[in-house]
């Protein structure tokens, strides 16, 4: 309760500053949350759905906020390495919760009628459109209301009726201040009917401050629109990261979502899927790779409320060192969702005697017509594999990596972006050997 | 090339190997068979260096070197190379990738710089064709999804690209047609060189028929109890090996 | 299809639903230190016994009832339920010869095709101890057994005969402060039976416990403890059923038990409680708590269980393997049809080195029913090797019903391997309409798929428990398709 105390007493003593500095949409919402906060409270340990994150524990330093809006210095050098090699992509930032577009990016290279900006922004600019989307998911978790108690600024992208947006979009999350800092941030994605989108958010942290961000992405898929997402965490070990998803989708709709912990500190990634429409495609996927303390849980609850729709989960975790992962999978096909299609597959390799993994794969059908099913599993390289590739000459050490690279590789593979997929695969590459990001001046990797 | 001197062995608590002597020259084919359970393949695994096997007694030399000290990378590294009985299938490892990275270690233990990328997809191309491999293949992941047909080819093709000084081939013949015999045996013989020896293990004389051995050993209880010419495999097709155990029995 | 006749058929499917007109002398309703004074006096218990008694309802008193589980459980009133019913009240010399049991109990278990005269034992001896209500009616065998060292009696008898034995293992493996019901079944406990295995003795007959609840507004409380010396084997079978009534009956059971070096056990539960009639009405609420501690090298426990009774079925058979490489099982059909719920499954702690687990559950839902499978898996630090393979399957039958897998896996050490493979289907129309053109009813086809279904787990069951659960699914399934 303490941690959440200091949360709603700075929002008492600074509610005049936030809301000068926001727009009237943000504000409009603010009093429910914090009605919702008092009622509801933060997640604790004993809660089923956050058995393994003390997420409490995690909000109880005195973060700063930039509730002042100052402008902080964007070192825009650095975040160059995300570039992914002969992928051509709209460019934005979030510094902190702050919007920025990056210098080169032309909004007029945009599909007409799609809006990307700020949060704030938008909410002035589109109020009609914003009011209409924002916070208009049902949130499960305490940590959301408190992001819209708190929330100043983040990203928008609106794709009207019908169109599509062929280039990815990025959006590269960066944590750079000189002190420790919560950022609360907040994403609304609206897809019209029939509208497309790739969105990849890049999340790093560049000094070696303790960091918190607290983020909530608002996901609206309408009828037969496809919305994919790659989210990728590349963050030092001092960042801690909270980071929930609700999705909407609507008829014959596509979601996929890929989401990968190359590298962090504290990682509670949520991802909730109401499915609403019938013959909705949903995909989730993730990679975790975790060692030294690091701690990765992430949640996802697929909620099947309409007829035909099929759910593909594939989770793949690499642990070694003493860190910890936490798989907790949830999948409800409700009474009326006949027809439905749902697969889950949780695989981890545990490589150390002090890394430990948790995994809860969970189906709960109330429908007759359905097929369902889950495998998790826990365990080693195949030591079959690796003899046979010693014999072919290949160093066991190597022959570990790439057993590690072709297990993950599966998840990447899935990736219909091939310069995407290939900078993935070097990415992970490096990390495996302990080499990811030796970029000059980044602190990611001790 | 190969000298085994008095070699015991076991898996877990049971010894396998119990005193085998034996030695292979350069340029050499020797077979050795034997029935089930003789130690044929606990030979093989020994001699790469299988983890899950212990030598107790004995001495390997390959090449000059001692064999046993070895790790299994290096021994492949000094030129042994083993066609697996049962070819491990490695999900999400492509084969190109497999080939490219155990071409490459090998270059390194020998202080070579890595091969050059169009140099390797010469090599690959001019290889496979001895095996009668598509190019497609490069693409999949080792072993998955291959016929026992395909899993020795592959073999064999990886065996033509490591260009080992010796070969050994574990049950190569087993689960495989005629044709794919005759292909996986041409292959072999076409890689043979003057300096090039191979052991081939086996239970059956089709595989020996074509690949000429120079001499034949029958493996009994962890030794090898009989050596002779190219004609004790055909003796042995037709008399089976109660014969050659009933007179190594009586001799004791 | 021919809904009368089914109907008909199924209004008197639970077959055990018959009351026995008996003396019974039932306690006072209602739970408080005096209760627990009685039951310990009645049952001339030592001083030991009693203050264990006490420190687990005091516990008791300061635990909330758990909600966890994925079930609908109305409010209970501890107050209004009586904790001591004992029907051998009228011969006072207690239940010692056949002669001495009242006629109508003797009966009741015929009844129920368990004969209590040894000479009309089964084939093949089974030795069964009778729990009617709190209190044990008759020990068969018990001499046979003696003269192999095998204590066989009631756990009443043996807290007189051999307290050492059950003061050393009583409470060892279930602690009162385990949970909620654990706490309260330590405090008002009744009857049960008691099991002891001597050093390397297999026991020559399938040992069997079969409880009768049949006083109503009672509650059954009992107690099992089995202790399996080094290198010993025992078979143990448990069967139970209860009258039909409108109004829920609660069973709160404790099993214990203990394995030891090289020895293995192995535990059969036929579940048939009355299990409520067509609209939710009635039947009895199943609360147990089932372990067994593999405290031995290479000791092994397995638990196989058909569920097909009670309104609302909580229990999970669990295996705490502490001694190196030693195994556990689990094998559970769980059938709910009509309104009846169901979360069970189990538990599997790995703590030495190369333990293995094996974990088989099959679900079949039906009616308006719920059925969850839920199971932990956890590896610690030091188990080397451990091994589990977990396969839950569920089939739902119609389209009201819920079928639920909860797994939780927890895995500490490097070396293990843990696998879980779930999945959930409906019954296939193309086998029924292949059963229906070969002339197979749709009711019988449904009673061959799920028994076909179930065969991994009922052919772990010995064979009279086998045809038995094998016609109990069949018959518990009346109704369930049209």
């Amino acid at each position: 309760m303490k941690a959440l105390n200091q949360y709603i007493e700075l929002y008492k003593e600074q509610k005049d500053v936030i809301e000068n500095t926001s727009a009237p949409g943000l504000n409009a919402q603010r009093a429910f949350a914090l009605e919702a906060l008092a009622h509801k409270g933060l997640p604790v340990e004993s809660d089923e759905n956050y058995l393994h994150s003390n997420v409490e524990e995690w909000l109880a330093p005195n973060y700063g906020l930039n509730i002042q809006r100052l402008n902080l210095p964007l070192d825009t050098e650095e975040p160059f390495r995300c570039s992914v090699p002969n992928l051509s992509t709209q460019l934005y930032f979030l510094n902190g919760d702050s919007f920025m577009s990056a210098p080169q990016t032309n909004a007029s290279l945009l599909p007409d009628g799609v809006i990307v900006k700020g949060l704030n922004t938008f909410a002035c600019d589109y109020s009609e459109i914003f009011s209409r989307y924002y916070n208009k998911s049902s949130f499960t978790d305490g940590t959301s209301f408190l992001n819209t108690l708190l929330v100043q600024d983040g990203f928008v992208v609106y794709v009207p009726k019908n169109v599509v947006v062929e280039k990815p979009i990025q959006l590269i999350e960066l944590m750079q201040s000189q002190f420790s800092m919560l950022a609360c941030r907040r994403i609304l994605l609206i897809l019209e009917q029939g509208a497309a989108l790739k969105l990849l958010l890049c999340d790093h942290s560049l000094r070696m401050q303790e960091y918190l961000s607290l983020q909530v992405v608002e996901a609206f898929v309408e009828d037969n629109a496809s919305l994919e997402l790659y989210d990728l965490e590349e963050t030092h070990t001092g960042n801690s990261r909270i980071s929930s998803l609700y999705v909407n989708v609507g008829n014959d709709s596509r979601f996929v979502c890929n989401n990968i912990t190359l590298h962090n500190g504290r990682t509670r990634n949520s991802a909730n899927v109401a499915v609403n429409g019938h013959g909705a495609e949903i995909v989730l996927n993730g990679i975790v790779i975790a060692d030294k303390e690091q701690h990765v849980d992430n949640y996802t609850f697929i909620d099947h409320n309409s007829c035909n729709s099929t759910s593909r989960e594939l989770f793949k975790y690499v642990l070694s060192g003493s860190s910890v992962g936490a798989f907790k999978g949830k999948v409800l096909v409700r009474g009326g969702a006949q027809g439905t299609d749902s697969q889950q597959t949780n695989r981890n390799l545990a490589l150390t005697s002090s890394a430990r993994m948790f995994a809860e794969p969970q189906l709960e059908i109330y429908a007759d017509n359905v097929k369902c099913s889950h495998g998790a599993t826990v365990g080693q390289l195949d030591q079959a594999a690796l003899f046979y590739m010693r014999q072919r000459g290949i160093s066991e050490q190597e022959a570990k990596m790439l057993l590690k690279e072709a297990f993950v590789g599966e998840v990447i593979d899935s990736i219909p972006l091939a310069p995407l997929r290939d900078r993935l695969n070097r990415l992970i590459s490096l990390r495996f050997r302990g080499q990811l990001a030796q970029c000059k001046g980044c602190n990611i990797c001790h | 090339m190969l000298k085994i001197d008095n070699l015991h062995a076991s898996v877990g608590d049971k010894e396998i190997l119990k005193g085998l002597s034996l030695e292979v020259g350069a340029g050499q084919v020797h077979a050795i068979m034997g029935p089930n359970g003789s130690g044929k393949s606990t030979l093989s695994n020994v001699l790469v260096g299988h983890p899950g096997y212990t030598v107790t007694q004995g001495s390997v030399t390959f090449k000059g070197k001692n064999l046993l000290e070895m790790s299994a990378e290096n021994r492949s590294h000094e030129g042994l190379f083993m066609s697996f009985q049962y070819p491990v299938e490695i999900p999400g490892v492509s084969m190109m990738n497999f080939m490219r990275t155990a071409i490459n270690e090998k270059r390194k233990y020998l202080g070579l710089e890595p091969i050059a990328p169009a140099d390797f997809l010469k090599l690959v191309k001019e290889k496979r064709e001895i095996v009668k491999l598509d190019n497609k293949f490069m693409n999949r992941s080792v072993n998955q999804g291959f016929s026992g047909g395909e899993k020795k080819r592959n073999e064999i093709f990886q065996m033509a690209m490591l260009e080992p000084s010796l070969s050994i081939l574990d049950e190569t013949d087993s689960g495989l047609d005629i044709d794919a015999l005759r292909i996986v045996a041409e292959g072999v013989n076409a890689l043979k060189t003057p300096q090039s020896s191979v052991i081939v293990i086996t239970h059956y004389q089709r595989l020996l028929d074509y690949i000429k051995p120079d001499i034949v050993h029958v493996l009994y209880n962890g030794q090898i109890i009989r050596t002779a010419g190219p004609e004790l495999a055909l003796e042995l097709e037709n008399r089976g090996y109660d014969w050659v155990i009933d007179e190594f029995e009586n001799k004791k | 299809m021919e809904n009368e006749e089914l109907r008909n058929f199924s209004e008197n499917k639970y077959k055990y639903g018959f009351t026995t007109q008996v003396q019974t002398n039932i306690i006072e309703r209602g739970l408080t230190e005096d209760t627990v004074r009685l039951i310990s006096q009645k049952k001339g218990e030592p001083e030991w016994l009693l203050d264990l008694r006490l420190k687990a309802f005091r516990h008791w008193l300061t635990m909330p009832m758990p909600k966890w589980a994925h079930l609908n459980i109305p409010p209970i009133d501890f107050q209004s339920i009586s904790y001591y019913a004992d029907p051998t009240a009228s011969k006072k010399n207690g239940p010692t010869s056949i002669d001495s049991i009242d006629p109508e109990v003797m009966k009741t278990f015929d009844k129920l095709g368990i004969p209590l005269e040894e000479r009309l034992a089964l084939s093949g001896g089974v030795a069964v101890d009778a729990v009617m209500d709190s209190v044990s009616v008759k020990t068969t065998f018990q001499q046979n057994l003696k003269e192999k060292g095998i204590i066989f009696s009631s756990i009443g008898e043996a807290v007189k005969n051999h307290p050492d034995l059950v003061k050393e293992y009583l409470g060892s493996v279930v602690n009162y402060r385990d949970n909620f019901y654990a706490a309260l079944n330590t405090a008002v406990f009744s009857d049960g039976s008691f099991v002891y295995i001597p050093k390397g003795v297999r026991c020559p007959m399938e040992l069997s416990t079969y409880f009768r609840i049949n006083a109503a507004g009672t509650g059954q409380f009992e107690r099992t403890l089995i202790v399996a010396d080094d290198d010993s084997y025992v078979s143990y079978l448990e069967g139970c059923t209860a009258p039909q009534r409108d109004e829920n009956q609660l069973h709160a059971a404790i099993v214990e038990i203990v394995v030891k070096d090289r020895a293995e056990v192995k535990y059969s539960t036929v579940q048939n409680w009355y299990p409520g009639d067509e609209q939710g009405r009635g039947g009895v609420y199943n609360f147990v708590t089932k372990r067994g501690l593999c405290a031995g090298e290479h000791s092994k426990l397995s638990w196989t269980q058909v569920e097909t009774g009670s309104a609302i079925t909580w229990k999970y058979p669990s295996c705490v393997l502490r001694g190196d490489y030693s195994q556990g099982e689990f094998y559970s059909v769980a059938l709910t049809n009509n309104f009846q719920q169901a979360d069970t499954g189990t538990k599997m702690i790995h703590i030495g080195k190369e333990t293995k687990s094996t974990i088989i559950s099959k679900g079949i839902s039906a009616g308006h029913s719920q059925n969850s499978y839920r199971g932990l898996v956890r590896v610690g630090k030091n188990a080397y090797g451990a091994r589990n393979y977990s396969q839950c399957d569920s089939l739902l039958l119609g389209s009201d019903c819920g079928a639920h897998t909860f797994p939780y896996m927890d895995i500490q050490n490097e070396t293990a391997v843990v696998e879980h493979e779930a999945t959930t289907s409906k019954i296939s129309e193309d086998q029924l309409f292949y059963c229906n053109q070969r002339g197979i009813s749709p009711e019988q086809a449904v009673g061959l798929i799920v028994n076909g279904y179930a065969k991994d787990v009922l052919n772990k069951l010995p064979m009279e428990f086998a045809v038995e659960a094998q016609r109990l699914l069949s018959v518990s399934l009346e109704n369930s398709v049209g």
